[in-house]
């Protein structure tokens, strides 16, 4: 049964079509408001690549059905978490180290990461590891990636 | 025609015309409708290989557009490239637009394997560059009324060296079109005054990708576009015996269950409803059971029909040598069955319109591509156009060719542009795999624990580097290469060293369990583990260090550079192994490996540091040394990300990696049943570059992944006097080697 929906997407009100209620939030934010920040990996919920923030936690949107959420919940992609005019420090510490090679992972280790910060300002290398421990990368890139943290951190 | 790519869509905003268009009156022989030749300033552009036009086109806003048949796949060429061309040209690199695989656009140079993007593509856009530049200023020449030789290029002019105002390239030719043969002996720029190569530029695809603005194959979309999920088989000879498509019928959106032969898929107008719709429909398939036991792989690799011998090297008389030795050392080591492992699944767009086929393909190979999606419909190759798109790293071969596949025969079929993109389980389970290997070897040491002899036996399937048949051309009965094409896996079977007798044969094999073919480092990563772990078992035998042991029998001054800087950056203590000092819970060691690649080509020496934890029989690696000669370095930085990549990604291939099976399919089709290496075990990648501007540039994307496996191996027998001979190395094997001892 086809249900509209009101969603709180970078900061703007967004209103959705959903057929199903159990559609994860990654394909109304991947197809039917065109984002590319999130990615799909696994749909599993098993590597990162799909991670958005809702309410300031990082959360697989792959296994998010968007019914589930919580009337209000403020959801934030890569896009809203910083654009090229405005660099998220996180975003900008990446590009610093040059932390990418596909990339298709870098979404989920950017929001996973800048969740972290806001908890932990400043967390060492092993809590940095630890954090990421859940999020894949295929090309080996772990090293920039947590150089790039720490950066962002201040702690390099 | 249809959306422009992002590429496109920056070559249209230059100052150049470009039109598109195609033909519906071409090739009148066949009757056939026929791409139009694409129109860039006024004119067709051409594709020949021989041609400077069909790589690269200076527009009259200034900028040069960079056409390039080698494709960025997530290891930075792009940037790299852009850097030869701009170098080449004197040009900034702000100025210079880089277009990647459009079959339409590109010349064809091959497929991006083998670490030949820089070695052969770049060279190639590189003499193509300077060809064209040697042009501008031959006009210059002529309109100013000077020799050459009294004017100099930079910045998009030419101008005299004595001072004075130049002339704009746009100005020299007006019309963009050089209309030039590339000139193989041209001279390109004197290392020396290089500005732009050997400079650890930044790479131009990275803020893009870190704020999500990037478009990925996986992001692409299409005007009219409907999205398609495969139903693979649940075993891989199974057959269709019926399909239900009322299980389907109560999902919104689902436009058409489409089944040819064996080849089933759902259409839907939204992504969702085709997951959802392949999730629940019904179908009944035959039983099969072609595949061999999995804990007997290794008996039946032995037992599969040898099609022929490829003797890759033979020096001196191994066997009678093998015979008069003091001290004959025997092993055999195999190397288990591997997934690429994208990230991404695989994902492809492709659209029927007017008898032509487009396809958007994350594809390694967009000009072999088009002429396997020619031969699986039936169309002219003329009438296919495949326009890379980049997408999820994919390693080798993967599953982009065969979603293209997918998607061609299912545009075809419902008559609008079809996206499919595949599951986790359709790329773990479908994708092709590397084969298993299974490697023999024999050694004779002379008095002085020399080697003497040396005589090996790999068993890998047959096929070279061809045309990986597509899974939807196979399922569906459609035409389909029937040959195996595993990647040129006998390379670096033979030695990098000099001994007296040596004799190296490549058994290849009729068949192998898995659809095969080429991930990262194909066959020169499993040959070269089991020579560099077999030499190191002659190393321990003779009681000698392994640098030593090496350097004694290595001619190669670049070889033995490497080694000594390997040894150095990681502290190598000259010692026999093993280590001797096997107190406490977790031992400690250190491996030291080698690699000419393609005994022609980049030098790598790397030594790993193991922990060795005897409880459990974990193996952690946590500090990895590099030294690597690549000739001349264009990114450093690019370089250093290739390398660490390299070695992360084949320290969780050698610890963790093994594609599991049952009797008719894949059964590891996610990442708790396939897992990879993770940020606590990553280890730390030390890494001396040894850059050569003046030599050759040669490739850095596969070598250092060669030299992984032994150097882990060496090092667990370092630290536990234990030797690992199969790969990977769980704790299970780990735990059972060491109580065996």
């Amino acid at each position: 049964m086809a249900q509209q929906m009101s969603l709180d997407v970078n900061g703007h009100a967004a209103r959705v079509t959903v057929d199903d209620p159990e559609t994860p939030l990654l394909y109304v934010l991947r197809d039917d408001l065109g984002l590319h920040g999130p990615r799909f990996g696994c749909g599993l919920g098993q590597c990162g690549s799909c991670t958005v923030h809702i309410d300031g936690q990082a959360v697989r949107s792959c296994i998010t059905p968007v019914s589930g959420l919580k009337p209000g919940a403020k959801i934030v992609t890569l896009e809203g978490l910083g654009g090229p005019d405005k660099l998220h420090p996180v975003q900008a510490a990446f590009i610093e180290e040059q932390a990418a090679q596909c990339g298709y992972c870098i979404n989920g280790m950017i929001m996973q990461s800048a969740a972290l910060l806001n908890q932990t300002p400043k967390p060492d290398e092993a809590a940095i590891r630890q954090a990421l421990a859940q999020n894949l990368c295929r090309c080996g890139t772990h090293l920039r990636i947590v150089r790039a943290v720490q950066r962002a951190a201040g702690t390099l | 025609m249809n959306a422009p790519t992002l590429s496109r869509r920056s070559l249209l905003l230059q100052g150049g015309a470009l039109v598109v268009g195609f033909s519906l009156t071409g090739r009148d022989a066949l009757a056939q409708p026929v791409f139009a030749p694409v129109a860039t300033n006024g004119f067709s552009k051409p594709v020949a290989p021989d041609q400077v036009d069909s790589f690269l086109a200076l527009g009259a806003d200034g900028r040069a557009t960079i056409f390039s048949g080698k494709v960025d796949l997530g290891t930075g060429i792009k940037t790299a490239l852009a850097q030869m061309a701009a170098e080449e040209l004197d040009l900034p690199l702000e100025r210079v637009t880089v277009v990647q695989g459009d079959t339409a656009l590109t010349p064809d140079q091959g497929p991006t394997y083998g670490s030949l993007s820089i070695q052969k593509g770049g060279v190639e856009i590189r003499q193509a560059a300077a060809t064209a530049r040697t042009r501008l200023v031959r006009l210059a020449a002529e309109r100013l009324g000077l020799p050459a030789e009294a004017l100099v290029s930079e910045n998009g002019t030419v101008r005299p060296k004595a001072g004075g105002t130049g002339i704009t390239y746009a100005e020299l030719i007006k019309d963009g079109r050089l209309d030039l043969k590339i000139d193989p002996a041209v001279t390109t720029k004197d290392p020396a005054t290089f500005a732009l190569v050997g400079k650890s530029v930044a790479r131009i695809d990275i803020p893009e990708k870190i704020t999500g603005r990037f478009t990925y194959m996986q992001d692409y979309r299409v005007p009219g576009m409907v999205h398609a999920r495969v139903v693979r088989p649940p075993t891989i000879g199974a057959e269709l015996q019926s399909v239900d498509e009322t299980s389907v019928a109560g999902i919104p959106g689902v436009i058409r269950v489409v089944r040819q032969g064996n080849f089933l898929a759902v259409v839907a107008e939204k992504e969702w409803a085709a997951v959802k719709a392949a999730g629940q429909l019904k179908a009944t398939w035959s039983r099969w059971e072609g595949l061999p036991e999995q804990d007997k792989l290794w008996q039946h690799v032995r037992a599969t029909r040898v099609t022929k011998d490829d003797v890759t090297s033979s020096t001196g008389d191994a066997e009678s040598a093998l015979g008069q030795a003091a001290r004959v050392l025997e092993a055999s080591y195999d190397f288990a069955i591997h997934t690429h492992g994208s990230i991404g699944p695989s994902c492809a767009i492709a659209e029927f319109k007017d008898g032509l086929l487009t396809c958007w393909t994350a594809s390694q190979m967009t000009h072999a591509l088009r002429k396997q999606l020619a031969a699986m419909t039936g169309l002219a190759p003329e009438a296919v156009r495949c326009i890379y798109v980049e997408g999820s790293g994919c390693y080798g071969r993967n599953g982009h060719e065969d979603a293209a596949g997918d998607a061609a025969l299912l545009a075809r079929a419902v008559g609008r542009p079809v996206r499919v993109q595949w599951s986790r389980a359709d790329e773990h389970g479908w994708d092709p795999k590397g084969p298993p290997t299974l490697i023999d070897l024999k050694a004779g040491l002379d008095g002085q624990g020399n080697v003497a002899a040396w005589s090996s036996q790999f068993h890998v399937p047959e096929g070279a580097a061809g045309n990986v048949p597509l899974v939807a051309a196979d399922l569906a009965g459609l035409p389909h290469e029937t040959t195996m094409s595993p990647g040129n896996i006998i390379q670096n079977s033979a030695l990098p060293y000099a001994f007296p007798n040596v004799r190296t044969i490549c058994h290849r094999l009729a068949t192998t369990p898995f659809r095969p073919s080429w991930i990262r480092t194909p066959g020169r990563m499993q040959n070269t583990y089991a020579n560099e772990a077999f030499l190191d078992e002659c190393a321990a035998a003779a009681g000698t260090d392994p640098l030593d042991y090496r350097l004694r029998a290595l001619k190669d001054p670049r070889g033995i550079e490497v080694l000594k800087r390997a040894a150095e950056i990681a502290g190598w203590q000259s010692r026999p192994s093993p280590a001797k000092e096997a107190s406490g819970d977790v031992l400690r060691g250190r491996g030291l490996s080698y690699v000419k690649y393609e005994l022609n080509r980049t030098y790598v020496a790397g030594v790993a540091e193991v922990e060795v934890d005897r409880r459990t029989g974990r193996v952690r690696v946590p500090r990895f040394f590099v030294a690597q000669d690549c000739g001349q370095i264009i990114n450093p930085d690019g370089v250093r990300n290739q390398v660490d990549g390299n070695v992360i990604q084949t320290v969780s291939r050698v610890l963790m990696e093994e594609v599991t099976f049952d009797r008719g399919a894949v059964t590891s089709l996610d990442w708790t049943s396939y897992p990879i290496l993770t940020f606590p075990d990553v280890p730390e990648v030390v890494i001396d570059l040894i850059d050569r501007p003046t030599e050759k540039p040669w490739g850095a994307g596969e070598p250092s992944a060669a030299i992984v496996p032994a150097a882990i191996s060496n090092a667990i027998f370092d630290a536990t006097g234990v030797r690992l001979r199969s790969v990977p190395f769980t704790p299970a094997k780990v735990k059972a080697a060491l109580q065996a001892t």
